[in-house]
């Protein structure tokens, strides 16, 4: 469905008697431009104003660049990043994987939703710091446990918004289905979901930010391992600007997933940025 | 193959008004038939109940008292029988134009190169071939009710549900489509349950006009223009049209018709 609809919009922009306002809408700066602005803004006065600051109490980007470059050097780095990144996605991918089809099920069967949904609403506050010890009896030591804790602070957002997408797919487009005698499991695929979609990758997003957070928990508590290690490491000898390495950079990592997730959200749901007329979020 | 009856309706809605309950009657015990073949217009001030009767014949809604009939069977739910346009064309707005009329299909079981074909012979009868590639957003009012119209079309219902189908269009392009409806009906003999407040529509389109004021049927009048041969314009000029045309209009009004 979207390959010839794709080219059927490229297609406009070939004519020759477009008038040129539509191929270069308004001479404004591209978003981005105003974004690597603010950013550099951002870097240069952390800069100017970290030099004048014990380093033990922070840090600034020239410093973290060298420690970075330190740690990439002694080989500390890549493997802790590669370890962090397993448990990060696995968990991550799983939350998806289970958050999706468990927030559809919840907001399309009443019964779903009087039984499962006060967990979700619950879990989604869930102290999750105070339990990890209790999951590390549970899961041991190894992957497994940060897996779960990954997986457990990402799934519910993502489960709630979903639940909430459902529920918000005006009855009228349901009915549209109704009419053409749809049968149920067509109608929770042609227009529940696509309905949904943009409410999905808007809990897809926000799980980046918690299953972050969640991996680091995991590693602070669990085996000293990835880039958590590093952290506390580094904090113990006092080695501030070593810490903010791995925070720096899974910050950026954090940042450009969700710009990739933006991505695939104006492919997959195109009509929705269409709709509400922005270019991106 | 396609009589549709009203024996006895009555809807009844609860409204939620300052936290308190309370019963909306939007059906008033309506009995009327749409005889096979017929065009049958119901017509009436905005809120008077047509939509909720269209959506209690479509099966979308439930009758409180008495049932709806279609070919003798009641009507209990959705079916293919009975094709609807919604009086906001209510398009799926991540299919093309091309895609919503082949949703309709695709849940008949059309299957192939008939399903796209089929998709692209009734946009082109609602005059949208050169726009079926793209999305509800990117079409008109008129243009995305043309597809609902053709959405219905396509299913090859024996009745034909349509509420407000031309309300959103210019005077042309509905004039257009009031002979389209009238090939369309020639041509295939549907029987066509029409929802419509313009007076001239429902006495070209109709063989019978059902004035609904309030809820309850308030008069039925029988439409006896010569169609044959003739266009739109030549139909308005027969003396039928005009009297017709004055009668319910004072159905409408409440006043005497002195016939
Ligand atoms: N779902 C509903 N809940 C409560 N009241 C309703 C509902 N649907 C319709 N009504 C009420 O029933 C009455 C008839 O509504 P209906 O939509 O059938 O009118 P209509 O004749 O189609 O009007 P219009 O020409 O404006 O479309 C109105 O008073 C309306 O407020
Ligand atoms: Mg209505």
């Amino acid at each position: 469905m979207s390959s010839s609809s794709e080219t059927a919009q490229i297609t406009p922009i070939a004519q020759p008697m477009l008038p040129a306002d539509l191929v270069k809408p308004r001479m404004t700066l591209p978003r981005w431009t105003i974004t690597a602005l603010s950013v550099v803004v951002f870097f240069a006065l952390w800069e100017i104003l970290g030099r004048d600051v014990n380093p033990v109490f922070g840090s600034y980007p020239s410093a973290i660049f060298l420690a970075f470059i330190d740690i990439v050097r002694d080989g500390t780095l890549l493997p802790a990043f590669l370890e962090s990144c397993k448990s990060f996605f696995l968990g991550y991918v799983l939350a998806i994987v289970i958050g999706v089809p468990l927030g559809l099920v919840i907001g399309r069967f009443r019964f779903a939703e009087a039984a499962l949904g006060i967990f979700v609403t619950a879990g989604y506050a869930m102290p999750l710091v105070a339990l990890v010890p209790l999951l590390v009896l549970w899961f041991g030591l190894g992957v497994a446990v940060k897996v779960a804790v990954v997986f457990l602070m990402s799934v519910f957002p993502v489960t709630i918004n979903t639940w909430i997408g459902v529920a918000s797919v005006p009855k009228s487009l349901l009915e549209v289905g109704r009419s053409f005698v749809a049968p149920g499991h067509v109608i929770m695929r042609r227009i529940i979901f696509p309905a949904t979609l943009p409410y999905i990758m808007a809990g897809v997003r926000l799980a980046v930010g918690k299953a972050v957070v969640a991996m680091i928990i995991a590693e602070f508590f669990t085996a000293l391992s990835g880039l958590g290690a590093i952290i506390i490491n580094s904090a113990n000898n006092f080695d501030t600007a070593t810490m903010f390495v791995p925070v720096v950079l899974l910050m950026v990592m954090a940042t450009g997933l969700t710009g990739l997730i933006g991505m695939i959200e104006r492919r997959v749901a195109p009509w929705q940025s269409e709709l509400s007329g922005r270019d991106s979020a | 193959m396609g009589q549709v009856a009203f024996a006895g309706v009555s809807k009844w809605f609860g409204v939620r008004v300052d936290g308190r309950m309370q019963g909306v009657q939007a059906l008033k015990d309506i009995s009327f038939t749409v005889e096979n073949g017929q065009i049958v217009a119901l017509i009436g001030p905005s809120g008077c109940g047509k939509t909720t009767a269209l959506r209690i014949a479509m099966g979308l809604e439930s009758a409180s008292a008495g049932r709806v009939l279609v070919n003798g069977r009641e009507v209990r739910g959705c079916g293919h029988d009975r094709g609807i346009v919604f009086q906001h064309a209510e398009l799926l707005p991540w299919l093309t134009a091309e895609q919503n009329v082949m949703f309709g299909l695709e849940m008949k079981g059309m299957r192939g190169d008939t399903l796209r074909d089929t998709a692209r012979r009734y946009l082109d009868l609602v005059g949208l071939a050169d726009s079926a590639g793209r999305r509800p957003h990117q079409l008109s009012g008129g243009m995305k009710q043309r597809v609902g119209i053709a959405r219905a079309l396509a299913i090859d219902p024996e009745v034909l549900l349509m509420d407000e189908p031309f309300g959103a269009l210019d005077s042309q392009t509905r004039e257009t489509l009031h002979g389209e409806l009238l090939d369309i009906h020639a041509g295939t003999g549907k029987t066509i349950l029409l929802v419509t407040h313009d007076l001239d529509e429902a006495v070209l389109l109709a063989d019978k006009i059902i004035v609904l004021r309030a809820g309850a049927l308030q008069q039925t009048i029988n439409v006896n223009l010569d169609r044959t041969g003739l266009d739109l314009a030549e139909m308005r000029t027969q003396p039928e049209f005009a009297q017709v045309r004055l009668r319910v209009w004072h159905a409408l009004h409440g006043t005497p018709t002195g016939h």
